[in-house]
Parts: C-alpha cells; structure tokens; sequence
C-alpha cells in the first residue's frame, strides 16, 4: 500500500501580504517613502455602508419628473454682505494650477458655471483663465500663500481659509521641480524646477484665538461683503467645527480622509485622518449644540461619487458636498482610453496616482504643454456639467423616494446601515434594528 | 485731513474710508488716534495714501497694503504689514512676531526690535529691522531683504530660497541650508540704498554680514533628510 504526503498549497501572509512586501522591497531599494496622489485606497466605512429606507405607509413619495425637488443652496448667510447661491449642493473643491494643468483648472470652470456653482482656486493662486471661466469662484487662502494678493481676494466670490484637508491633516504639500514651470515658478515666486513646499501652517497666526482675528483682517479688506470658508481635514471635527465656528466662519468645509491631494506621503495619506462618514454627525452636533446648523453651512468632502453620496451626506446634516477626484475622472482623469501609456508609465487606468511627476497621459495633472493640450477644456467642461446634473438628478430621485420635496429636507431618519461601524459612526439605526452603538449609552 | 478716533469710531469706517477713495482725491493723508491695540487697522490700502497711527495696534495692522504709507507711533502687534504688495510701513516702537510674512514687495521699517519669525515666507518685501529679531526669522524666505541692525535669534533663515539677509550683529544660529556667503559689492550698494530708506544712520554696510541659501535642499534627496 502505498502512501502519499499531500501538500498545503503555498500560504502568504495576511500581514505581509503582497502589496506591503513589494513596498518594503521598494523602500529599501529607492530610501525614499512613497509619494503619490489621491486620497485613501483603503476601504473605510462610507456612504455604501448606508440605505435609503424609501416611503412606505407612514410618508409618502414625491412624483419623479413632476413634482419639484429643489436643490439650491445659499452658502455664507451668517456675515457675508453677498452670500453665494448655487444651484446644486455639489461644489468643486479647491485644485491648484500648477498641480493641475490650465487646461484642466478652466474646465473646472466651465463645468462648474454651466451646473450653476461654484469651483475653488488651489496653492498656487488664482489665474485668469480660471476666473474668466467660473461664474463663482472661491478664492483659498492657504499656509504657503503662493499668489496670495488683495486683487485676487477682492475679485473672488467668497474666502475658503485652508487649515487642512483630509488626505493629509497636519500635512504641507510638494509640488516637485518637475512642475514648476515658467508660469508657476512665477506666480509662487520661485525659482523654476526646485521644490516647492506648502507650509503646514499658517505663517501669521496659530490657534483658534488668531483665526478670529485673521478673519476679520480678511473681512475688513473685503469690506465684508465675501463669505468666509474655514475647511478643515477631518480630524477633530466636533472642536475643529465648533472653533472654526467661533472664530466667525460662515461656512465650514469639512474633508474627510478619502479627499484627494496632489501629492503627499502615502503613508500620510493611508494613516492620518478619519473616514468622511465619521466627521459629519460630530460636525453637525457642534453646530446644532451652538444653535448654528443651517446658518453656518457644512461642506463635506472626501469620497464623494454619486447622487447617492450626495443625498446621505445632506441627510446626516451638511448643506452641500464638495468634489475634487470625480470632477477629475469626469473630464477623463484615469480614463482607459490611455491604457498603454499608464502601461508604459508602469500602471494601469484606474491606478494612476502619480499626479506629482507631472507625466499624466491624460493631460490633467501635468504641466507638460503636449500632455495639457490633449484636454480640450470646453469638451472636459461639458462632461464635468454632464456629471454634475446625473448627481443632482440622482440625489433627488433619491429625496423624491423619500418623500422630501427638497435635497436639504433629508434627515438621519431617512437612513439605516448595513454594518455595526457605519451606523456608530453615521448614529443612525442599523437596518432591521432601532440601535446603533452608542444609542442609549450601549 | 480725516481724524479717526479708535475710542468712538468703529474700525469699519476707517477702513471702508481707506478702500472708497475715488481717483484723484485730494483727502490722501488719515489719521488715526487711540488705536487701543485694535486689530486690523489700516488693512487693504490699495492706492497710495498716508495713515499716521498715534499708538499701539494689534494684529496684522497694513496687512496686505499696496501702496499706502503706514506709520504707526508705537508698537505693532503680530503679523503687522503682513503679504504687503507695495508702499511703505513704519513702525517707531517694536513689532510683534510673523512682521511682514509673506510680503510681496514695499518697504518695512521697524525701529525697535522685531519679534520671532520676521520674514517669515517673504516673497519680495524688503524689511529693516533698527534693533534685533527673533527666532526662525525668514524662514522659507523666498526673495527681498531682511535687514537687521542688531542680533538675529535662533535658525536663522531656515529652509531659506533666495531672499537675502544681513545681520549687522551676532546670529545666534542659522537653520537648515542657511549659510554665511561674500559680501559682494551689488551688496553692500543695495544695503547702503536699504539703510538710507529705512533711516538708518551711524551704521556702514561694511558692518553686516550676509547670509543665504545653500540650495542644498531645494530638490528633495533622502541624504538630506537629517537637516529637518
């Protein structure tokens, strides 16, 4: 009789598993962390992690393509002299020239004016092509105050004062010399083809006592007329609201760890910060707890993709959301249609993250005068508007199911979770239960 | 001449006066009194004006002036003269932290002594400085002057780009990728010119040292990663 000893198929480790083996392999043959762009590649709790219960016999659902569901939003009601109404609650976030080509920044605008709202300067200042292009244009007032000047914040619509973002909370930024061209060197006022930093914090004040003060340095330029935007990476959001708050914000923007950065370290990006769904109930406690929900407005971001997205970000509370990944993959970011040259650039449609190198194939995060001339900006600015509508159209598809003839009437009661996290996280019920952990101090 | 009395009149309708001018006005030269340590006094001057201060400010007093001519009669609080574009700002007493951060251009006298981080990320201001500075003075300094006619506190010009320092007295130490470089003549003629603005008097270019970038760490190599 004769026997034999079957083998176990190879095993790799969960701990070590592929992806963390070629990274050691990586770093000990380069010395040099892994720089790239984009936010989390994680998975996270998020919106998927929720549901929309829909109408039933205790409320009733409002008639698709007939009965109105509105979707404006008035954003700096609190102080600002001319407060800013978009049409949608989907902003563009704040991208700067330099990390994105002009190509691209003007399809932002155009995208952005024909959906009716508004889109967001980066580091690096405003352009003209840029502010030509945006009906509403917020103006960020950020660490590094690259092109920072009175002009620009006298022509902006409104005033976003960066203090973080939720890739990188605590975080500065590099935009490497490879980028720096003439244009850019000249706008931040350095010399072309080194690195340039972007300070973590702000040079001319520290701590929620000087933010007030730094506010109304800003309010008296513009003669109070431009809203005021605090955003803050989603770190502490009930303080970090409350104390933006405080300070006399009008709108707080809020970025969880799944917003996108330009560049930074991906251990950075995968470690620092809290998932966007975990910010928004903290952040909209600290303003109901001040009397303020609904008078100074919440943005959030950070991994936002759809309508639904949308409509559950407005139900945990905030007043409108804001995009920066998608309106990049809309006007063709990653788009298959250059597989061979991510090929060649060593990955794959879908993956490309090295936004800082400035090689994007698809001519949106470079530089490079041939790459930026793929984009046509008034073709990449119809499919961003294009996008924009299907999220409206979604989220009030979704707000109609729901019985709400208004994106703003959406309320936590509208939603369960499919998982223990997401519902501790977003305090809504678990589906098929009334509990989420925490409710009732269990 | 416009007299405006902190003590009674609000900031609001000092500053609105300051950003309504219409062209050609002969209403050029404000004044301002009790300023009580008021913040954002005389911000956002965008046409060239006169404003005398007869006292103490607060923050950011002529922040991002473009154009005016700011003196202030006292002492000024944090980040006075901040991400000025042109013009000319002059404090008589001391000046708090962050003077003149991020300043793009114009002049900056102050003629006491400068707190921590003067210059801090400037972009073009020139700044002298009668007395001493801080610590971390002009870091990331990008382009323009720090003059300093006294002694210079700690890290000096950390992370420095290409804006130019002369300290007349001892520096206590520089920060990363700040050294000591030749005095060239094109130096000490822009110093002489720099002394001269400021008011300076009974003190030779010849006095001061110069200090700049190393430009050892303006492209990122992790051999340098010990200098942060």
């Amino acid at each position: 009789m004769s026997y034999h000893n079957p083998l176990t198929p190879p095993r790799k480790s969960a701990t070590f598993d592929d992806h963390t083996l070629a990274e050691i392999r990586r770093a000990a043959a380069t010395g040099i962390y892994d720089i790239r762009g984009g936010g989390t590649k994680r998975k996270v709790p998020h919106f998927d992690d929720l549901l929309f219960l829909g109408a039933s016999i205790s409320r009733y659902p409002l008639e698709g393509y007939r009965e109105k569901c509105e979707t404006s939003v008035v954003l700096g009601t609190r102080f600002a002299r001319k407060p800013i109404e978009l049409k949608i609650p989907i902003t563009i976030a704040g991208m700067s020239f330099g990390a994105l080509s002009g190509n691209a920044k003007e399809a932002l605008g155009r995208g952005a004016t024909l959906a009716g709202t508004s889109t967001t300067t980066g580091d690096g200042g405003m352009t003209d092509e840029e502010r030509g292009h945006s009906e509403l244009l917020v103006y960020q007032y950020l660490p590094s105050r690259y092109g920072m000047n009175p002009r620009d914040l006298r022509r902006a619509d409104a005033i976003e004062i960066v203090v973080g973002q939720g890739a990188k909370p605590g975080g500065g930024g590099m935009l490497l010399g490879q980028k720096i061209s003439d244009r850019v060197a000249e706008m931040r006022t350095l010399p072309k083809g080194i690195d340039q930093r972007s300070a973590c914090r702000h040079p001319d004040w520290t701590g929620p006592d000087d933010l007030e003060i730094k506010i109304l340095e800003l309010r008296e330029i513009t003669d109070w007329q431009k809203p005021i935007y605090v955003k803050v990476g989603g770190a502490r959001p009930y303080y970090d609201t409350a104390l933006a708050v405080k300070a006399g914000a009008d709108v707080v923007v809020l970025d969880g760890m799944q917003g996108g950065t330009a560049a930074t370290q991906d251990v950075f990006i995968e470690h620092v910060g809290m998932p966007t769904l975990a910010c928004i109930r903290p952040a909209v406690q600290a303003l109901q707890d001040l009397g303020l929900h609904r008078k100074v407005q919440l943005i959030v971001s950070g991994g936002i993709r759809s309508g639904a997205d949308v409509a559950k970000a407005l139900a945990l509370g905030a007043d409108a959301v804001s995009i920066g990944t998608a309106a990049l993959v809309a006007i063709g970011d990653n788009d298959p249609k250059w597989e061979e040259e991510y090929r060649a650039l060593g990955t794959t449609a879908g993956a490309y993250d090295d936004w800082h190198e400035g090689r994007d194939p698809a001519g949106i995060t470079t530089q490079d005068p041939e790459l930026a001339a793929r984009l046509d900006p008034v073709t990449a600015g119809r499919r961003l508007a294009n996008y924009l509508k299907v999220m409206t159209l979604e989220a009030q598809t979704i707000a109609r199911a729901c019985g709400k003839n208004r994106l703003h009437n959406l309320e936590p009661e509208d939603l369960c979770a499919l998982t223990m996290e997401a519902a501790a996280m977003a305090k809504v019920p678990l589906a098929g239960t009334d509990w989420y952990p925490g409710k009732g101090g269990f | 001449m416009p007299v405006f009395d902190l003590s009674t009149t609000p900031l609001r309708e000092l500053n609105s006066a300051l950003h309504g001018l219409e062209p050609g006005t002969n209403d050029t030269r404000f004044e301002v009194v009790n300023p009580r340590g008021h913040h954002a006094v005389a911000v956002g001057i965008d046409s060239p004006v006169s404003v005398e201060v007869h006292g103490s400010v607060g923050y950011y007093c002529a922040g991002m002036n473009d154009g005016g001519t700011v003196t202030v009669h006292g002492s000024a609080g944090p980040g006075v003269a901040e991400n000025m574009m042109s013009g000319t700002v002059i404090v008589e007493g001391d000046a708090s932290q962050y003077a003149g951060a991020t300043g793009r251009g114009g002049l900056l006298v102050i003629k006491g002594n400068a707190a921590s981080r003067c210059g801090i990320s400037m972009k073009g201001i020139d700044i002298v400085v009668h007395g001493s500075i801080g610590h971390m003075s002009a870091f990331m300094g990008q382009s323009g002057h720090l003059v300093v006619c006294g002694d210079a506190g700690e890290a000096l010009g950390d992370s420095l780009y290409e804006a130019k320092l002369f300290v007349r007295g001892s520096v206590k130490s520089l920060g990363a990728d700040c050294i000591e470089k030749r005095m060239k003549p094109k130096h000490l003629e822009k110093l002489a010119e720099l002394l001269e603005k400021a008011g300076v008097t009974g003190v030779k270019p010849e006095e001061f040292r110069r200090y700049g970038s190393a430009r050892k760490l303006y492209n990122f190599h992790i051999d340098n990663a010990d200098a942060y």
